[in-house]
């Protein structure tokens, strides 16, 4: 174990602050929640905001006059504020969107299909979600530019030499995950973004399994953009957001029009609000930003590092106790300082719904399928994988459920 | 652990493990490949067809235990039907799964035991994925000697 300065999350009192843990089952069935990669659970501190903002103060946002509606409009901007600042990005440069795929959506069309061109590339690695490819697949059909993907190291990390090679004069684009969603591989994304900028492309960083769970520092890394989601760091769904540069998004077009992106409508035309608000026509996820707000207030009040260093303690016990399991093998790297605790695996010939199914009836909650990555499965050589995801309120005791259900399982299915 | 051992009847199990009518048809009559798209799971269906009968019938490709054998007990149920019985047993089963007719064994024969899955809505799919590749087997079938006979 490493020590940091400060003393380690204490997981069982966390659990206490999620209703849904406090929570029984209706057949009394534990629950074992190892699937925060796909969505978190949410803390009360969280649900009370959002319920607060709907018994106290709903009203639109922006526009009242009256008092009650600039009090929705304070805690709406607060949620963005908390955002901003929990990964050091100026708050008038982080747009909200409805989770990341929206977020990326948005530079795909407002940047894209406008500044894309025959032959331009955009770059991204195998191990990206569908939602780092298929924007981009849906604009280069539309303009002529092509997708190339940057090959894996057998150890599930990019091949960086392999990336720079990719990265040339018709690159205009390099979009990366930060952290896999399947494999848990943390990638270098300072250096990858300083190889795109050497080339004068633009980046996005996905950072939608980074930012639930360890320090990051959007002007650190330097991109063009970065995107995340709420639901995914212990805030409601229907919120995520895109961190750009203030120079990128003003020279951008709108993605959406409608209300509250104009600063003037004529019948002739119309004219664009300032930033963030010019790419957030409509009215927006109100409640859902308040709760994004507090979910960032909660892993403040943790501390990121704290979080890392619980995620970071919780991997390489993931990884130990699976080893245990006969016939089990992980995918992605082994070093806990390399990856996030979402980790795949395969075991034997059973199909992981068939693994997915046993665990449940132990009460464990894991994922079986593609997780999204079917370019990533056909790497790996498999259709599908099983994977367990931890967050702060994942417990030892969790980890040796997993590891208990999955012998058992193994002999249930007499393999 | 009662729902598991509902989900998983033990003919399941033994279908999955000793799967029936597997692999590929050297010459079929019609082949067809289908895919879940939400597990990635693949199915390659052929059959083989005279006189309007299914003489030979295969399924390949990878899944989990409930595809498997509801792929293996397909192909014993439709093994000689005429093409019009089999497209009714298969709506039949589809019924089933989708819990809207009550299982006839007589129609379904080991098939029965898939019954279970109903009650899991993520793997009704799995269970479907060979079936519903015979009916559009036979829709292909019918497609081909319409136009090419």
């Amino acid at each position: 174990m490493t020590t940091t300065g400060s003393p380690a999350l204490d997981a069982r009192a966390i659990r206490a602050e999620f209703p849904m843990f406090v929570a029984q089952r209706p057949d009394g069935r534990p629950v074992h929640y190892l699937d925060s990669a796909a969505t978190s659970q949410k803390p009360q501190v969280v649900l009370d905001a959002m319920n607060a903002y709907y018994c106290e103060t709903n009203a639109n946002v922006h526009r009242g006059v009256y008092e009650m509606a600039a009090e929705a409009t304070d805690r709406f901007e607060s949620g963005r504020t908390a955002a901003a600042r929990l990964i050091n990005h100026p708050r008038e440069a982080l747009v909200l969107t409805k989770n990341a795929t929206e977020a990326i959506n948005l530079v795909a069309w407002a940047w894209g299909v406008r500044e894309l061109r025959e032959g331009d590339e955009i770059v991204v690695t195998e191990m990206e979600h569908h939602s780092n490819i298929v924007p981009w697949q849906i604009v280069a059909a539309m303009t002529g530019a092509k997708v190339l993907f940057a090959p894996l190291t057998p150890q599930g990390e990019v091949e960086l030499d392999a990336l720079r090679a990719l990265i040339g004069p018709r690159t205009r684009m390099v979009a990366a995950v930060h952290v896999s969603n399947v494999l848990g591989t943390i990638n270098p994304v300072r250096e990858i973004v300083e190889m795109a900028h050497q080339a004068d492309a633009l980046t996005m960083i996905d950072a939608t399994q980074s930012v639930p769970h360890m320090p990051v520092d959007a002007t650190a890394i330097g991109s063009d953009f970065l995107v995340f989601t709420g639901h995914k760091m212990l805030g409601p769904t229907g919120i995520g957001a895109l961190a750009a540069t203030p120079e990128r998004l003003n020279a951008m077009e709108p993605f959406l029009g409608g209300g509250e992106m104009i600063s003037d409508v004529t019948t002739e035309g119309s004219t664009w609000a300032e930033i963030p608000w010019k790419f957030e026509a409509g009215t927006p996820p109100i409640a859902e930003a308040v709760g994004l707000g507090a979910a960032v207030e909660y892993l403040e009040a943790l501390g990121m590092d704290r979080v890392r260093e619980h995620e970071r303690a919780t991997a390489e016990m993931m990884i130990d106790a699976l080893g245990e399991v006969p016939g089990l093998t992980i995918l992605g790297p082994r070093d806990p300082d390399r990856r996030g605790a979402a980790v795949s695996f395969t075991l034997d010939a059973v199909h992981p719904h068939d693994i997915a199914q046993f665990l449940d009836s132990k009460g464990v909650c894991v994922r079986a399928g593609h997780h999204c990555a079917k370019p990533l499965m056909r790497v790996l050589g498999t259709q599908s994988t099983t994977r367990a995801s931890a967050h702060v309120y994942t417990t030892d005791e969790d980890i040796l459920a997993l590891r208990d259900a999955l012998i058992e399982c193994r002999t249930w299915f007499g393999v | 652990m009662g729902g598991l051992d509902d989900l998983y009847q033990q003919l399941i199990l033994d279908h999955y493990r000793n799967r029936r009518g597997r692999g590929r048809i050297e010459k079929p009559s019609a082949s067809v490949h289908e895919h879940n798209p939400v597990c990635g799971d693949e199915c390659f269906l052929d059959i083989r067809v005279e006189d309007n009968r299914i003489v030979e019938i295969r399924a390949d490709g990878d899944g989990c235990s409930i595809s498997q054998a509801a792929a293996s007990m397909l192909t014993e149920v439709v093994a000689d039907k005429d093409l019009n019985e089999a497209l009714e047993i298969v709506e039949h089963f589809r019924l089933m799964m989708h819990g809207g007719a009550e299982p006839d064994e007589d129609l379904l024969g080991d098939a029965i035991a898939l019954e279970g899955v109903a009650k899991y809505p993520v793997r009704v799919k799995c269970a479907l994925l060979s079936w519903l590749a015979l009916r559009d087997a036979i829709a292909s079938y019918r497609e081909i000697t319409a136009h090419g006979g």
